[in-house]
């Protein structure tokens, strides 16, 4: 996990690094005398070789320091742990909205295989990977919103402060994020079941005179999981850069939305920031999946144990 | 695996590595009618989109200030936007966007991804291990937003945002190449190649790749339907194609602020990215079915 990170560090810090124009110039300004200009340019070690620009940003962040803001010249990091709780809970509310709908349709879709059941839900599954959800999100507007005037196209408040409110606003973006990952989930889930579905243990569970429904959840689920837990880990990438969309339609204050507007602000040490985090963010999600696995099967150990 | 499998054996266990005749494909896929409609579906947006100036009603960028925000009639099928120009000709000529960015960019992505895959895979050692640590680094991003920072640092455009969305797929391919290889190497038809004395890049070239290749289809029909939504969505926020150029993501950004008065504007493109995703993923899902086992 070390070298991965001190590779996304490189390839963040290349990618800030490439953009055209001057630092010192973007924070001041363009009317800003060339003294002043050249003075940040100082300060701020711009006039350095690049190497030492990049060690001096790398120390920065291990003590904690990553940069300001051009916009508002707040430190990066506090903006971005205050929006950590809103995108937090949002992909919570989505993981929950997506399971439940995912795992009960990928069981009846593989138990059922070849019914009308298991078309239905594949086809939804196949419709839901197709619909764009900026799409999704502006028909669930107009539908929610705009026509029948049930729910907010927006108006964000922290749950703390106000549950009602922010579980009204959390409805949409919600189920916008879970349902595209509800059928990326329910495919694998089918996949994964009708290969447990045939395996020895199972006609075993059958053959000592299981009932049906105990078999399918207890001895196949159990075993079909696994492959799922994978492509969840694999989902959280995408669900975090769904967050962007949801967030900007939804006017969701988390880290989605502070990405898309430093983007529009031409903000790059907090778009710096914001890139950092998510990577750092799934690569921890990516270590957690791996814990998770060694709890779910036995047969996995988490050194070494596999090859 | 033999090469010399008879046609009866062939057909029961069409796996990976068996020899597959290009009438066979056909067959197989033709089999499958879903992933054929899909497939026939994309061939007639690709036709919709390269002749869009005949097929197209009216010009999508002609204004017409007398005739803005129309809901749907007979002259205007899809209604007109804000500058009255016509939505139906628009999600026409958007099409070309779309697919320019959703072809052009796996292209880009497969050319870099492939030899470097390759080389990885059959190279292995130290070259193969920098190349596997950088796409571990590439594939930490979420990929959505490792391509806006492409963009934003980019800065608007559409060929800006195909080079993002290549950026954040030529890891993927390269990984699914360097895999495919690794098990190819080890096979005997390799060492048997090797034995005759080839040469690394004819072993490589003339014998790893055409081998490799079926699940680089597969990513790569499945990946177009990705890019497009993806060019889609750096549209729908600003960092794609630039107006007046019709594009679908860029109308429903547009369309956002008419949602209560003109709720068809944010209708039709929307209806056009699900349509055309929809027919590659269902024609991706019929080409993996043919060739990974596996999933059936």
């Amino acid at each position: 996990m070390i070298p991965v990170l001190f590779l996304v560090s490189v390839i963040i810090f290349a990618l800030i690094n490439l953009i055209p124009g001057d630092a010192a110039r973007l924070f001041l300004g363009e009317e800003a005398p060339p003294e002043a200009v050249a003075a940040l340019r100082h300060e701020l070690g711009l006039d350095r070789p690049v190497y030492v620009q990049y060690l001096r940003w790398i120390g920065g962040m291990l003590h904690g320091d990553f940069g300001y803001s051009f916009k508002d010249h707040r430190p990066v990091l506090a903006t971005v742990v205050e929006k950590i709780p809103v995108t937090g809970e949002l992909t919570v509310a989505s993981l929950l909205v997506g399971w439940a709908i995912a795992i009960p349709a990928g069981v009846i879709a593989a138990w059922r295989q070849r019914t009308v059941a298991d078309y239905g839900a594949s086809s939804a599954a196949l419709a839901g990977l197709s619909i764009p959800n900026f799409w999704l999100g502006i028909m669930l507007i107009y539908l929610f919103a705009v026509h029948l005037r049930w729910l907010p196209a927006s108006g964000w408040a922290p749950l703390t402060k106000d549950a009602v409110r922010n579980l009204r606003a959390l409805i949409m973006p919600a189920c916008v994020l879970g349902l595209a990952l509800a059928a990326v989930v329910m495919r694998q889930l089918r996949s994964s079941m009708i290969e447990v579905l045939s395996a020895d243990f199972v006609r075993t569970a059958k053959a000592k005179g299981l009932e049906g429904r105990v078999v399918v959840v207890r001895h196949a689920l159990r075993n079909a999981v696994i492959p799922v837990i994978t492509v969840m880990g694999i989902q959280m990438g995408t669900l975090l850069g769904g967050a962007v969309i949801t967030e900007t339609i939804f006017a969701v204050p988390g880290l989605g939305q502070l990405a898309v507007n430093s983007i529009y602000g031409r903000d790059y040490p907090m778009l710096e920031g914001v890139v950092l985090f998510s990577a750092l963010a799934i690569l921890l999600i990516n270590l957690l999946v791996d814990i998770v696995y060694s709890l779910i099967d036995p047969r996995i150990k988490l050194a070494g144990g596999r090859s | 695996m033999s090469v010399a499998v008879g046609g009866a054996l062939r057909e029961a266990a069409p796996g990976r590595g068996a020899p597959r005749g290009a009438r066979y494909f056909v067959r197989r896929f033709a089999q499958n009618r879903l992933a054929t409609a899909g497939f026939v579906m994309f061939l007639v947006i690709v036709g919709l989109a390269v002749s869009a100036p005949w097929v197209a009603p009216v010009s999508p960028i002609k204004t017409d200030f007398t005739a803005y925000l129309q809901p749907s009639s007979m002259r205007h099928l899809f209604g007109t936007d804000e500058l009255g120009r016509d939505v139906l000709s628009r999600v026409i000529f958007g099409a070309r966007a779309s697919l320019e960015a959703g072809i052009v960019s796996v292209a880009f992505a497969v050319a870099v991804g492939l030899p470097l895959g390759l080389a990885a895979g059959y190279y292995r050692g130290h070259l193969g291990d920098v190349l596997m640590r950088l796409t571990d680094a590439m594939l930490a991003f979420p990929p959505l937003i490792l391509a806006l920072a492409v963009a934003a640092v980019l800065g608007p455009g559409l060929g800006h945002a195909i080079i993002a969305i290549a950026v954040v797929l030529a890891p993927v391919f390269m990984r699914l190449t360097r895999a495919e290889v690794l098990q190819q190497r080890e096979r005997e038809y390799v060492e048997a190649v090797r034995a005759i004395g080839a040469w690394d890049r004819r072993i490589i070239w003339r014998h790893l790749l055409p081998n490799s290749l079926a699940p680089i289809v597969v990513q790569g029909s499945l990946n177009i339907a990705g890019a497009i939504i993806t060019e889609a969505t750096l549209s729908f926020l600003g960092l794609g194609t630039q107006p007046p150029t019709p594009s679908w993501g860029s109308m429903l950004n547009a369309a956002q602020q008419y949602l209560t008065q003109a709720p068809w504007l944010a209708f039709w493109p929307g209806i056009a990215i699900a349509l055309t995703v929809f027919a590659l993923n269902v024609a991706g899902d019929g080409l993996r079915e043919i060739w990974d086992p596996r999933t059936r």
